[in-house]
């Protein structure tokens, strides 16, 4: 696939590695070049990733990632970027001046993990009410048996 | 126009707040919508959304693969058929899965005639949103005729349960073909006549023209995916761009509008009834006997991995993002749910536009808050 | 038969002779004879409680509150194929001219208050229907951490409808049960009184 000969070269600034799941290929950098990461792969004509497939965040305990889906309209590839947080204190910076698209994911990241998006303009609760305790993505909460009200 | 520039920010303490839900007719559920206004005119606005957050996602992580199913019924509940495909297409790509043809054919058949169902229920609600009565009870008639089809294969009228990892539940009954044959004749029919209703009504294009436009790119950039990208002119169907399951194999034109506006939001959805018949035509063609299932054990245990996938859900791009540990449930789900995206763009769009527009605005972009607030 | 000519008989077939040869009844804006006129005296005795319960039960105004998967088989039954309007439901946008309150969808915590302030801002005598599994106990949603299980936790419930979604005709038939719950409830407290 052309995309993954091509990513060495664009991301040469950046520590990245490059790996494949699946169909997808995936690049890792680390948790405070996702920004810049997100940046390039939006501005760089040979990669153009104007569309934000999905931004999620996988718990595996020992490290929270998040996950960004993206897609080129344009050229219809596609490329997945990693990054992972440790789960004490994840911070990761805001891609909303990205994609503005990332707004709500974010703050959804943020209600269900607690993943702070460092720069993001209004990062209020989104789903869950005011005063719930606790991230109820994390696999450490747990589910209720019964839960009166 | 000059106030349609004045950014968010300057909405100051001589703005009126009006709240709007989330117990509101025209909410299309329990959402919830707070806008500043100055006159008449939407200085800014600002979705609460959440008032229906179920916690589908984290439940997914403590069923099996085949009861979570039901939960993705549950998602977008207008459209069920095409929120069970999109799981069980994501598990078989993990898996590595080969779905006979014959599964394939049914499976397409139903979720085209999901679309239309859901686009009724669009129609119709969109028609009351402008001020209309009528075409909700001429929506909902062809509504009903898709619903009870669905009851004959399925055995209910909504939440079917139908489409499983590997295949289809059951074959169709045996009568399918001429069933089917009488409901397109009807839904063809319907389709028109629905159309020649509202579509050129004086007073619905003046509700509906020029209201809540946005551009392509702009559009691209919220993340908005589906009819409401469409009408802004950006050729984008999953279907098209990422072809899964057979969706390959047809011959079908992609509506596109031309200025994002609400009247090309509603038009394009009547077209895209269109086509998703002549899909529903070449399925069904296309459909042999045969298996309607693969062989898999009645407990689907995906490899260890990940795996993303879109499919193309009325609303739009209708994504699942499933994480494996080897084990026969799945470690994290994530759905990437049209509306919610959509709904993003809700602040943009309602931005310097009457305050009477806000409801069809809102209605224009089609959301479930099921999927929204999952 | 009449019946087989697609005509439906108004008054009982009994009293059709002197129908016949009575004043009015035959069409346009003249109103028929009173079915009290012909078959029954001219005066009813009835408790006024009862009297108003008949009212109160014939014409049920629903308020429109639609919270997830239930709210569509709501509309589909108040639309086109189904009519719940023939019962004399009418759906309404507003809590303070509404009497029955359909919670149709799972009710989540957030959502649990404006339930709350929504059921007190409807004026007595006021009903509730639970529709569908998740307003009865939380349906499938039963282990989550933000849904309320059912929504009697809440607010008293008079009707529970089963199913996910239940049928139109299920919540016609809840709705059926609300009204004979009506009627039943007016009898039994004039008979409570009487003694």
């Amino acid at each position: 696939m052309a995309l993954s000969s091509l990513l060495p070269e664009v991301y040469s600034d950046l520590d990245i590695e490059i790996g494949a799941a699946l169909d997808e290929v995936v690049v890792t950098v680390r948790p405070s070049d996702v920004s810049a990461a997100c940046r390039i792969a939006k501005d760089d004509p040979r990669l153009a990733f104007d569309y934000l497939r999905c931004l999620s965040v996988v718990d595996y305990v020992d490290r929270l990632e998040v996950v960004y889906h993206l897609f080129s309209l344009g050229r219809l590839h596609r490329l997945v970027i990693k990054a992972a947080a440790p789960p004490d204190s994840p911070r990761v910076p805001s891609v909303v001046s990205v994609w503005k698209g990332a707004d709500w994911f974010e703050r959804e990241a943020h209600d269900l993990f607690g993943v702070v998006f460092e720069g993001h303009p209004n990062p209020a609760p989104l789903l869950l009410y005011e005063g719930f305790e606790g991230h109820p993505g994390l696999k450490s909460f747990p589910f209720h048996e019964y839960d009166e009200w | 126009m000059q106030f349609q520039q004045q950014p968010a920010q300057q909405a100051d303490s001589l703005d009126l707040m009006v709240n709007m839900g989330p117990q509101h007719p025209s909410t299309h559920g329990v959402f919830r919508l707070v806008i500043w206004i100055d006159g008449e005119r939407i200085v800014r606005a600002e979705p609460h959304i959440g008032y229906l957050h179920r916690g589908s996602e984290k439940l997914c992580e403590g069923e099996q693969y085949g009861q979570i199913i039901t939960l993705f019924d549950r998602l977008d509940y207008v459209s069920n058929l095409n929120c069970e495909l999109a799981f069980c297409l994501t598990v078989e790509k993990l898996m590595g899965l080969e779905v006979p043809d014959r599964a394939s054919c049914i499976r397409v058949v139903l979720c085209e005639l999901n679309r239309i169902a859901s686009h009724m229920l669009f129609y119709g609600v969109f028609g009351l949103d402008a001020g209309a009565m009528t075409p909700i009870l001429y929506g909902f008639r062809e509504r009903e005729r898709v619903q009870s089809l669905f009851e004959r294969v399925t055995g209910a009228r909504m939440m079917h349960n139908y489409i499983r990892v590997g295949g289809v539940k059951e074959d169709l009954p045996s009568d399918f073909a001429e069933r089917l044959g009488e409901l397109t004749a009807l839904l063809r029919a319907g389709i028109d006549e629905c159309d020649e209703l509202l579509t050129n009504n004086e007073l619905f294009l003046s509700r509906t023209k020029g209201v809540g436009a946005i551009g392509g790119s702009e559009g691209v950039d919220y993340g908005l995916s589906g009819p409401s990208l469409r009408a802004a002119g950006v050729a984008e169907d999953v279907r098209v761009s990422e072809p899964y399951s057979i969706y390959d194999r047809f011959d079908y034109g992609i509506p596109v509008g031309t200025y994002g506006d609400c009247f090309d939001r509603y038009y394009v959805r009547m077209e895209e009834m269109r086509q998703s018949l002549r899909i529903v035509d070449q399925a069904m063609e296309q459909m042999e006997p045969g298996p309607v299932s693969a062989k898999v054990r009645r407990i689907a245990r995906p490899p260890k991995g990940e795996a993303y996938l879109r499919t193309e859900s009325p609303r739009g791009d209708f994504g699942v993002y499933l994480v494996s540990d080897g084990s026969d449930k799945p470690y994290r789900v994530k759905v990437r749910a049209p509306s919610f995206a959509n709904l993003q763009a809700l602040q943009r769009l309602l931005r310097g536009a009457y305050v009477a527009d806000a409801v069809v605005i809102l209605g224009s972009i089609d959301i479930v808050l099921g999927e929204v607030d999952r | 038969m009449e019946i087989a000519r697609g005509v439906i008989p108004l008054t009982p077939v009994s009293s059709r002779s002197s129908r016949e040869g009575g004043r009015g009844g035959s069409g346009g804006n003249t109103p028929a004879d009173s079915i009290f006129d012909q078959v029954l005296p001219n005066a009813v005795v009835a408790r006024s409680s009862e009297l108003f319960a008949l009212g109160r039960k014939s014409s049920l105004w629903t308020l429109s509150f639609g919270l997830a998967c239930c709210a569509i088989e709501m509309m589909s039954t108040h639309m086109s194929h189904h009519d719940l309007d023939r019962f004399g439901v009418v759906t309404w946008p507003s809590p303070r001219q509404s009497d029955v309150m359909i919670v149709a969808g799972t009710v989540v915590k957030k959502m649990a208050e404006p339930i709350k302030l929504l059921y007190e801002q409807m004026p007595d005598p006021k009903w509730v229907i639970a529709m569908g599994s998740c307003a009865t106990n939380g349906g499938p949603y039963y282990r989550s951490y933000s849904v309320v299980m059912g929504v009697d936790h809440l607010i008293p419930v008079d009707v529970y409808v089963p199913g996910c979604p239940p049928r139109p005709e299920a919540l016609m038939y809840g709705i059926m049960q609300l009204q004979e719950k009506i009627s039943e409830d007016a009898r039994a407290r004039g008979e409570a009184s009487k003694a």
